[in-house]
């Protein structure tokens, strides 16, 4: 793998509530090389955007507490950070795209004053636009995203936009100053089905054209599998699963990932399965071992009693499960 | 076999300050016994506010709603008792369906206290039955003193179901039951929701945004947009063959998980352009200004429904055009 881009290794994260914490994040190891298009996917409450959040330094602190572990962004532990190298961080280095673009809009301002606060707050650091006014640095933000008349837009209130313009103003927010490494949490979810691939589209054009790399974070296979090359699958705060996106999708190896492609409704029919049994597991007290082992068919007695690490079974995938051990050896 | 709801040039419309709204045009099908039909469309193609109109939940603008033959398009003040015990809705929030401040138990109890005339005061009878419904969706019977925070969204949403089938009704409408949920859980629902439906020989009216799973669950599908019912097919020859360019530019937009369910698509038809508003519908057929097959006739004049195979129906100038 080329050079790094972000880094985190082995981020534990746990919430304070009322009489104990909440062990959200349990030793979660995520690479993101430059230019590369990586999937975090898992379902609701596993943790995804709370690793994100840990990433842009954005996760509250309290109640999040981050207990252990490391987060590199090229190369710089952005944990240790003082305040105004995380402030460069995000006007150069990061940004992050949320699920629902209307609560990430101030309804108050029009999009152009929100796009300009932005883009004069990054100004001062960016050379390549220092000749360009703030008005033309947000038109070409707004063309960038595809938005038809950009000048009119300028004057709108976000309620004036439907949900998939308001999305692509948040992208245009995003991208106004270029970065490195662009988090879309969810971008699509709020959306119809042919926004949403809208969307997706746009996302993949400028992650090119700009040579981003991209983090997109879903809870849908489907999108997954069209939008990324490499994916990690989680569950309950770890990693199950790190491989191409190729591989993953002709080779699901972990039983988590097994039983949840499984779930997915096909359109080649095929009927339904009956789900996974059991329910994600509490916070609180999260399962000895392996979090998926209660609800495991093929558990045993090494599950119940230490994390299984990522085992190595070819050179692009790791399954953290004891059935793979031989594997390794 | 006699349909148990048949709905015939259905129409509602909303007047608001910037006009009328369309939200519903002229929509007709039909549900036997024990099928299930498919409801699809984007947000804003009034696919709820036919469900709403069905329930009663508002007074249909036009059109009619035969229940088992007999007129319902009234409001839902002027239904009888025994009309609303046969016609259930399970919401797509049960999170907000659920009264917070009422135990399942309570919340499973007043339906059958409403409707079941002979011995509604017997409490222990009434507490069987609870036990039975709380059994049928799978739920322990411990759960009938909780309250529905302490409950998962599953969960919560086979509460909602299981207070829908207490009455005993003939058919269901589901609007969205599970898109709020995550795929694991969504599996589960959907396997007992046709268990059921298989024992009893319900009728769901199933509205849905998912195309992928009204694949498996569905006998019929339709696709709505704008208020217009614009194909509606048996499922399997609705995937094999989809017509209309608006049901080929959604199925194309669906993101898949295998290899296998990509050759079905029609071509990767690029999706563009947005949901009208409802307030200014474009003249001719709805669609034509996100149409890549458009014809000259399309912004003129509305299409027609169009049968192209026994039970296929599509309303596009492209293909009745040619068989006229």
């Amino acid at each position: 793998m080329s050079q790094l881009i972000l880094d985190i290794k082995n981020l534990t994260v746990h919430f304070r509530v009322y009489g104990g914490y909440l062990k959200v994040l349990n030793e979660v190891n995520l690479a993101v090389a430059r230019g590369e298009k990586v999937g975090l996917v898992g379902e609701t409450g596993c943790g995804k955007t709370t690793t994100m959040k840990s990433v842009m330094g954005i996760l509250p602190q309290p109640p999040g507490k981050i207990v252990q572990g490391k987060i590199f962004f090229q190369g710089k532990n952005t944990l240790i950070m003082k305040k105004s190298e995380i402030e460069k961080m995000r006007q150069t280095g990061i940004s992050m795209i949320f699920q629902d673009p209307t609560a990430a809009l101030n309804p108050v301002f029009t999009v152009g004053q929100q796009l300009y606060d932005v883009v004069r707050h990054s100004q001062s650091t960016d050379e390549s636009h220092s000749r360009l006014s703030t008005q033309e640095v947000s038109i070409r933000a707004l063309q960038d995203v595809s938005l038809p008349d950009p000048k009119r837009i300028l004057e709108n209130y976000p309620l004036q936009l439907s949900g998939g313009m308001r999305q692509r103003v948040c992208i245009a927010l995003a991208i106004a100053r270029s970065k490195q490494l662009l988090i879309a949490d969810e971008p699509g979810t709020s959306l119809d089905v042919t926004i949403q691939d809208q969307i997706l589209r746009l996302l993949n054009r400028i992650a090119v054209e700009k040579q981003m790399a991209i983090i997109l974070i879903s809870h849908s296979l489907g999108v997954i599998r069209e939008w990324t090359n490499r994916v990690y699958v989680m569950y309950a705060g770890s990693i199950v699963e790190e491989s191409t996106t190729e591989e993953l999708f002709s080779n699901p190896l972990h039983p988590y990932t097994r039983a949840l492609m499984d779930c997915v409704p096909r359109l080649t029919g095929g009927g339904t399965s009956e789900g996974i049994p059991g329910r994600i597991p509490d916070y609180f007290n999260p399962p000895s071992g392996c979090r998926f082992h209660p609800r495991c068919p093929q558990a045993f007695l090494l599950c119940y009693e230490k994390k299984p690490p990522l085992y190595r079974t070819n050179d692009v995938h790791q399954v953290a499960c004891y059935l793979y051990q031989e594997a390794n050896q | 076999m006699n349909p148990v709801l048949e709905v015939k040039n259905l129409k509602k419309y909303f007047s608001t300050s910037k006009g009328v709204v369309r939200a519903v045009n002229d929509v007709s099908f039909s549900i036997a016994p024990g099928e299930t039909l498919g409801l699809v469309g984007e947000s804003g193609s009034g696919k709820s506010t036919v469900a709403y109109t069905v329930m009663g939940l508002y007074q249909p603008s036009g059109g009619h709603i035969l229940f088992q033959g007999q007129d319902i398009a009234i409001s839902h003040q002027k239904r009888k008792r025994v009309l609303k015990k046969e016609l259930q809705i399970v919401f797509q929030d049960p999170g907000s369906s659920l009264n917070p401040r009422q135990t399942i138990e309570k919340i499973l109890t007043l339906p059958l206290r409403l409707h079941t005339m002979d011995d509604n005061k017997n409490i222990k009878k009434i507490a069987e039955k609870v036990q039975n419904i709380l059994s049928l969706v799978e739920l322990p019977v411990e759960y009938m003193e909780k309250y529905p925070r302490s409950l998962g969204g599953g969960e919560k949403q086979m509460v909602a179901i299981a207070r829908a089938l207490a009455t005993n009704p003939s058919l269901i409408v589901l609007d969205e039951p599970t898109s709020a949920l995550d795929v694991s859980i969504q599996a589960k629902i959907i396997h007992k929701l046709i268990e059921i439906q298989q024992e009893k020989n319900l009728g769901y009216l199933f509205i849905t945004h998912d195309l992928s799973l009204m694949r498996n669950i569905a006998h019929r599908v339709a696709i709505m947009y704008l208020g217009r019912i614009v194909e509606m097919a048996p499922a399997q020859q609705f995937f094999e063959t989809p017509y209309h360019p608006y049901t080929r530019m959604l199925i194309s937009s669906i993101p898949v998980v295998s290899s296998e369910e990509e050759k079905l698509k029609p071509g990767k038809i690029p999706s563009i352009g947005e949901i009208p508003s409802p307030v200014n519908l474009p003249p001719g057929c709805v669609f034509h200004p996100r149409c890549t097959n458009r014809l000259p006739i399309c912004d003129k004049e509305e299409p027609k429904d169009f049968e192209i195979k026994t039970g296929h129906w599509v309303k596009c100038h492209l293909w009745s055009s040619n068989n006229n």
